[in-house]
């Protein structure tokens, strides 16, 4: 074989490798992601035993431990519709009533469990009232 | 003073107007004052914004709250070093900080090549003055770090009690001291493609830049990763979110074009693959800084709700197409000189590991973005997570480890069977032998941790076998004792040693990684006073607990109200090992609707997490206190009633006697983790190796200035 022709079978050979990686990459993102729902979306398309990201914020008044269990809902911005959940793991030290947070759920019969350690807090910095410059523009 | 500062701002905008019309008519016209010129404008950049910089510094420490940014994040509750930091703790003073130091870097890369690459340096010029001028430019239009409220309110938000650590007041300098240094290789990139001057010597002006921004940007990843371990109340280092992706894409692309930058400068290789990795490193850089900014990801430290992102993506997409637009334009000028003579040189090495970085880079990218890119498929916003990354970065990291090992010591060219024997007969034995001891205590039910020991086993002892044949070679040649031997075998060769130094501290860290994700023992559950748990082999039992009323006497000093917390006994085998005293403490919230004494406890908790650290392993507690049982609401309230803002304090009192006496349940979560310590130490260690290879070897200053010396005296012998 010419060195010529031995380049181009290497490349071919390196480039077809690099074209399967990517696309077992791509294929399993798509396979293994969770689609991220708000309340009012999980409670219409929920299919028990797969996993979503439910994003909202807590619901005033709904946060109660019992145990090593975490009981609290999860509502829309507007407030209309509400999921309940008992989640286990770590709790984010921002995690409030009325404060925006995305957890990982499972529906497990009628009820929604969330995934170990999968709560997240949105954005620390944004606990504070609002800064006095956007109060002026109010 | 805030009007002061803003005119410092203007002047900057209009310096660096200045100096890249300067720059571009000088080279352009071979008219090198205007160049020079360009170049003063930006030391006058630096100038200025380091006089804007100490405007703002002053506000904060000063507490003057008519600044919005001081009032947004500082107070007087807020202790004294944490004002100083807490400059860049807001979008706005972080942008300053960003321009800053990019300004200041900048200066210096400029300063140093100020006699070599005239035209390079002179494009490069105006790229970096255009990059600060649109961080600039960012403050004046979008986020002013001088805006001002009139009448100034009387006291702060505070720093967020979350940054109120020490090593987050110097991440965010590290981190942005990595990104600004990025741009200094992607400006002498870009300018060499302008100035069609592709030689290697534009790699060698920049090439400590490089490593400088690599070694800086790693320092701030690893301060993140020892922040989140240390304060967060979740007891890991990295979750791959996606502001630590952002960071961690550029080192990686760093690392890349570090190692092949070599193979250009030893054979001429690889040009297009290194100027490509050099421009993608900087827009990279530019996009993690966006990403944290722009809040088009969740995450859990970005700026939410902001306005920067279409002037970043502008940025980012005039990068990309001018760096492609260069890129083929130019491609006759990047041929290589050699060819790949065999698989097995360290040509090839190299390039493997640039393949598996920039896959490792291109993994987190995908996986990073995966919300937007998913979005735009399916309509769907999906996210994936730490599995999914975890299922590729594990064995190309283990690749990447091994390829470490092999790297430094195959020949180039081509290495022949005697050769790999002498190099890697060792190696590979203690590979072994570390493989059967781990085996046989019983490790093999982890197979990628085990075989992550083993590989970083193989790169110190390569790495060891590198250092006494060279000391013994200097030992032969200069007879000299062994540790002057070892002293003067570094010194005479930094670069290549330091870069085994590295090595060994990227082995120690992974090895730290490997041992504490995969052989970590948790335990999450509610305790009363008197009860213990298992933690692995530990016992853990919640003695008593504990309240300090702060900011006074807060141990941590982070200026809470007050902190309740636990004092937790740990024993193994019934005997004691260490005594943890996890807290909570409790900020001042601000907000008149809590109540007098309400306002004092508002704000956001934050977990004060106790560590005892050691060698081989790491007992981490974190306490959650409940405070809202009745008979301390009732407290809260009979105060909140009756109790002036200055007689609140008070309340506090009793809140904490109260619950010194009757303390109700409270949650813990303990974590025992093996070799977390060698995460820390890994990155010690790079980090000493880091500079021993960027610092300017002795003789080379010598060398230098002898040179000149010598360059001066015909000079001045014509002159006499």
């Amino acid at each position: 074989m010419s060195p010529a022709r031995k380049r181009t079978v290497r490349l071919v050979l390196a480039l077809s490798a690099a074209v399967v990686l990517a696309s077992a990459l791509i294929y399993t993102s798509f396979s293994a992601a969770n689609p991220a729902l708000s309340p009012t979306q999980l409670l219409r398309q929920a299919q028990p035993g797969r996993s979503y990201q439910l994003t909202g914020t807590v619901e005033p008044g709904s946060v109660h431990r019992m145990g090593g269990v975490l009981d609290f809902s999860v509502q829309d911005r507007a407030g209309t519709r509400v999921v309940p959940l008992a989640y286990t793991g770590s709790v984010p030290d921002p995690f409030r009533e009325g404060r925006e947070v995305i957890v990982t759920v499972q529906k497990q019969g009628s009820r929604f469990v969330g995934e170990r350690d999968s709560l997240i807090t949105k954005c620390p910095s944004k606990y504070k009232t609002a800064p006095p410059s956007e109060k002026q523009n109010l | 003073m805030a009007g002061f500062g803003f005119i410092c701002l203007l002047l900057a905008l209009a310096v660096c107007a200045y100096g890249i019309a300067a720059s571009i008519y000088g080279v352009r016209t071979r008219r090198w004052e205007y160049a020079d010129s360009g170049r003063r404008a930006m030391y006058a950049l630096a100038a200025v914004l380091t006089i804007a910089g100490l405007v703002l510094e002053l506000a904060f420490i000063s507490n003057d709250f008519a600044f919005n940014t001081v009032a947004d994040t500082s107070s007087r509750t807020t202790p004294a070093l944490y004002r100083v930091a807490a400059v860049w703790s807001s979008q706005e003073g972080s942008l300053l900080l960003w321009a800053w130091l990019l300004s200041l870097w900048s200066s210096l890369a400029l300063f140093l090549t100020r006699r070599r690459l005239r035209e390079v340096a002179a494009y490069a010029t105006a790229i970096l003055l255009g990059l600060g001028g649109f961080f600039v430019g960012l403050m004046v239009f979008y986020a002013n770090p001088f805006s001002t409220t009139t009448p100034a309110p009387p006291e702060g938000v505070g720093l967020d009690p979350l940054l109120r650590f020490p090593t987050m007041m110097i991440h965010p300098p590290m981190l942005y001291s990595g990104y600004t240094l990025c741009m200094i290789p992607l400006a002498f990139g870009f300018g060499a493609l302008l100035a069609r001057r592709l030689q290697a010597d534009w790699i060698g002006a920049i090439r400590r830049f490089a490593f400088a921004a690599w070694l800086f940007l790693g320092i701030g990843i690893l301060l993140g990763a020892r922040w989140s371990y240390a304060e967060l109340g979740w007891g890991g280092y990295w979750g791959w979110d996606a502001v630590e992706n952002a960071s961690l894409m550029p080192w990686l692309t760093a690392t890349a074009f570090l190692h092949s930058l070599m193979i250009q400068e030893k054979r001429g290789m690889l040009k297009v693959w290194n100027v490509s990795l050099v421009l993608a490193t900087g827009t990279l850089a530019i996009m993690g800084t966006f990403l944290v900014r722009s809040g088009v990801l969740n995450s859990i430290h970005a700026f939410g709700g902001s306005t920067l992102g279409v002037p970043f993506v502008c940025l980012i997409g005039v990068l990309i197409a001018a760096s492609i637009y260069l890129v083929v334009s130019r491609r006759e000028m990047l041929r290589s000189e050699n060819r790949l003579d065999s698989l097995l040189s360290r040509e090839s090495m190299f390039l493997a590991n640039n393949l598996v970085l920039v896959g490792l880079c291109f993994v987190i990218f995908w996986g990073t973005y995966f919300p937007l890119i998913s979005e735009a498929v399916t309509g769907q916003e999906s996210s994936v997570g730490p599995p999914w990354f975890d299922r590729y970065t594990v064995p190309l990291a283990l690749v990447l480890v091994l390829l470490s090992g092999i790297g430094p010591v195959i020949a180039w060219r081509r290495a022949t069977l005697a050769n790999a024997r002498r190099n890697f007969l060792a190696p590979v034995a203690v590979a072994l032998l570390a493989l059967a001891a781990l085996a046989a205590a019983g490790l093999a039910h982890k197979p990628l941790a085990l075989a992550m020991f083993c590989l970083g086993a193989f790169v110190l002892a390569v790495v060891a076998q590198e250092f006494v044949r060279g000391t013994r070679v200097r030992r032969a040649m200069a007879g000299e004792s062994v540790p002057r031997a070892l002293a003067s075998l570094v010194q005479r060769n930094r670069r290549r040693y330091g870069g085994y130094i590295v090595h060994v501290g990227i082995a120690v860290l992974f090895i730290g990684v490997a041992a504490s994700s995969s052989f970590q023992h948790a335990s999450e559950l509610q305790l009363s006073p008197g009860q213990s748990t298992k933690v692995g082999p530990y016992t853990v039992r919640y003695v008593r607990p504990t309240a300090s009323i702060t900011p006074k006497y807060d141990r941590a000093h982070t200026g809470s109200t007050v902190a309740f917390g636990a004092e937790v006994d740990v024993s193994k085998n019934g005997r004691h090992v260490t005594t943890l005293s996890p807290s909570e403490g409790y900020y001042a919230s601000g907000e008149v609707s809590q109540g007098t004494v309400g306002s004092l406890i508002g704000g956001q908790p934050v977990s004060h997490v106790s560590i005892d650290g050691g060698v081989t392993r790491d007992i981490w507690g974190a306490v959650e206190p409940n405070i809202e049982t009745g008979r301390l609401k009732k407290i809260v309230d009979a105060g909140n009633r009756t109790l002036s803002s200055d007689e609140a304090i008070v309340a506090i009192g009793l809140l904490a006697k109260e619950y010194i006496k009757k303390p109700p349940p409270a949650q813990f979560h303990f974590i025992v983790s093996p070799l977390v310590m060698w995460i820390w130490i890994g990155g010690l260690i790079v980090f000493l190796g880091g500079l021993v290879a960027v610092w300017p070897a002795p003789s080379t200053v010598r060398a230098r200035a002898a040179a000149r010396i010598r360059a001066r005296s015909p000079r001045d012998l014509v002159r006499a």
